[in-house]
């Protein structure tokens, strides 16, 4: 059977334009590709477009509640450009965020008569400790037993999220709290500040752009950063050319989970000032944030505007759900259909693409 | 004692089955050198598939057809993007995963909570069901069950014995021989990979057909992801498939038998999951030791003009 073939020719030179111009040109057919699956599945996807850049963007509170959602996306996303670009395929960045609010929860409940100065900062290292560890589960697999990582981190997930429901169902659900499965409401000193009237609590928004900008130096600028990128490119050449990859790859995990640890940290100890069961906590950001570190293609400064864009669309994700009548997985067609496109619209960078017949 | 164990080993088999579909076809994909980390997605549209079809037309099999189809469709996404585009087979199934659960969400929302008419009944085979504890043991299942079972010796010889199976596997081993014996690479790695899907849309469709039976949204839970991880467990053989799906099977069962004897649900739920984490790390070490692996052009894509 001869099936139509497609060929690849290598670019030797490319456009500057080009990179931008394959990007909008995905996103574009993304866009269209979604509308056709509005459109057979009986939703019409002009409104259901409009009620989710409105409910986004459009308004101010939209706009709050949008970034508000980019905190934790900025984070956990920045984590996964590292991560990605050290070709270590870390998809568990949602457990590693719900560990990273059960280590803050711990810190806050053991230590709630602890002056905010010390709370706080406490709060972030254990935050990212949580995560870090969490992380560091598929990273030892992966480098001492080679353990594909990509399972084992997303079977992580769901003990993570066990493990949130097991304790606020269980051991730590509150005194206080009529019969929720919630912990007891945090000290004042354990509550990250907040801009007045709005749930951006811009302490964790600081540090995540900082660190965004930190792990952006760090590729680009460092001799690691350069060892990262050259393992993730090409993993032979980094051993031939005496790079430690099992260091590398550990630290990149670490760091990712670290940093998705943050995340979670942020949403118990800035937005609910309790732990709750995991799908309060998270409407799956770490998965989210796997589509902002690519749709950022990879560059941790990239990613905090994606992050943006993707927290508008949960956000607006959420309104259609209320104005459409549509269930709260209608989102995840977004994700998955943004995300092929773009590592398909990538191609375009390093390939002219030839039909033949 | 005796009684429980029949009991569990009873529980375990149905609780398996949509594994073992999942991991039968998912061996077939892999053998060709594509990863596909789409099985969740694919299984969790064959179960809302599978549902609408079987409820609106009042037939099971209907039912079961259709998810077939579904899952292989959606597998021909994946198949285009890793094969013809040549993307990243991890990313590409991702996104698979996430768009199947995205549209049987929106697909499966007038179902929520409607039982099913058309279900899957247990088949009576004369004198066999009649046999005192063994009949009530081994043969009290519906059809997709003993199908599934009869699959694995199947797909065995093809695999290992046929024409059919060398072809596939030469692909999955070393494209660029196989490319120059005249085998069209392409071809092979989109018929594994839709196979694999239609498989995969069956084991979804078990469990809202027979094992639920309902439509739940998310009702796969996971199942997919331990399907990808099974596969690697099963070392890439029909036969050890069979022995990792109804392990697992036994698992879910046991969830349920502990339960009520206090134990926390969220913990034994937790159970799969690190049962699964120690399966891969104990089979590494395994093929390791034997020196057998994964195919060795998995998750490569293969162009003639690179190699």
């Amino acid at each position: 059977m001869k099936l139509p073939r497609i060929r690849f020719e290598k670019r030797l030179t490319s456009p500057r334009w080009l990179p931008v111009a394959s990007l909008a040109g995905g996103l574009a057919l993304a866009m269209l590709t979604i509308a056709i699956i509005f459109a057979v599945l009986g939703v019409n996807p002009l409104v259901a477009f409009q009620r989710i850049f409105q409910g986004g963007f459009g308004s101010a509170y939209g706009l709050q509640e949008t970034i508000t959602k980019t905190i934790p996306l900025i984070l956990a996303g920045v984590g996964l450009t590292l991560a990605f670009k050290g070709r270590m395929y870390n998809i568990g960045a949602e457990g590693q965020l719900l560990i990273g609010a059960i280590f803050a929860t711990g810190i806050a409940r053991a230590f709630p008569d602890w002056p905010s100065f010390l709370l706080i900062p406490a709060l972030f290292i254990v935050g990212f400790l949580g995560g870090a560890l969490w992380a560091a589960i598929p990273a030892v697999l992966k480098t001492r037993f080679r353990v594909d990582e990509v399972l084992t981190s997303l079977m992580l997930v769901y003990v993570a999220n066990e493990a949130v429901k097991f304790l606020v169902y269980g051991p730590w659900r509150g005194s206080d709290t009529r019969g929720f499965p919630i912990t007891d409401e945090f000290s004042a000193a354990a509550q990250i500040p907040s801009i007045k009237s709005t749930r951006i609590h811009y302490p964790t928004l600081i540090v995540a752009i900082l660190l965004a900008i930190l792990v952006y130096l760090l590729l680009t600028r460092t001799k690691l950063g350069y060892e990262i990128r050259v393992t993730g490119e090409n993993p032979d050449a980094s051993r031939y050319a005496g790079m430690d990859y099992q260091k590398i790859a550990l630290l990149v995990m670490i760091i990712s989970g670290g940093l998705a640890g943050l995340a979670g940290m942020g949403e118990v100890a800035g937005i609910h000032f309790r732990l709750r069961p995991p799908e309060a906590i998270s409407p799956g950001y770490g998965f989210t944030a796997i589509i902002v570190a690519w749709l950022a293609r990879l560059n941790p400064l990239a990613a905090i505007l994606t992050s943006f864009l993707l927290g508008g669309l949960l956000v607006g994700g959420d309104a259609i759900q209320i104005a459409l009548n549509l269930p709260a997985a209608t989102v995840q067609i977004f994700n998955g259909v943004i995300l092929l496109f773009v590592i398909a619209s990538e191609l375009f960078n390093q390939y002219k693409l030839r039909l033949e017949v | 004692m005796l009684e429980f164990i029949l009991a569990a080993v009873r529980a375990a088999i149905p609780a398996g089955t949509p594994l073992l579909y999942g991991t039968l076809g998912e061996v077939y994909a892999e053998r060709s050198g594509v990863l596909n980390l789409g099985v969740e997605g694919m299984m969790i549209m064959g179960a809302v598939s599978g549902f609408a079809v079987a409820q609106t037309t009042g037939s099971a099999g209907l039912g079961i057809l259709a998810a077939a189809i579904v899952g292989g469709l959606l597998a021909l996404i994946h198949a285009f993007a890793s094969i013809t585009l040549r993307v990243n087979q991890v990313v590409s199934g991702l996104a698979l995963t996430m768009l199947g659960l995205g549209i049987s969400g929106m697909i499966g929302k007038k179902f929520v909570g409607q039982p099913l008419a058309a279900r899957l009944q247990p088949i009576h085979i004369p004198g066999l069901s009649d046999l005192p504890i063994l009949g009530e043991l081994l043969f009290k299942f519906d059809i997709m069950v003993y199908l599934g079972i009869l699959l694995v010796p199947a797909l065995w010889f093809v695999l290992y014995k046929t024409r059919i199976g060398v072809t596939l596997r030469s692909v999955g081993e070393n494209p660029s021989a196989a490319d120059a014996l005249g085998v069209n690479v392409a071809f092979v790695r989109y018929a594994a990979v839709a196979f694999g899907g239609m498989m995969a849309g069956i084991g979804g469709a078990y469990l809202s057909i027979s094992y639920a039976p309902a439509w739940i949204e998310g009702m796969t839970a996971g199942a997919g992801w331990i399907v990808v991880a099974l596969t690697i467990f099963a070392i890439w053989d029909p036969r050890r498939a069979l022995l990792g799906a109804y392990l697992f099977g036994g698992v879910r069962v046991l969830q349920f038998r502990l339960q009520p004897l206090g134990v926390s649900p969220n913990l034994l739920n937790m159970l799969p999951f690190i049962l699964t984490i120690l399966v891969l790390w104990l089979s590494s070490g395994q093929a390791a030791k034997r020196r057998i692996g994964a195919p060795a052009a998995l998750m490569t894509a293969y162009s003639r003009e690179e190699r």
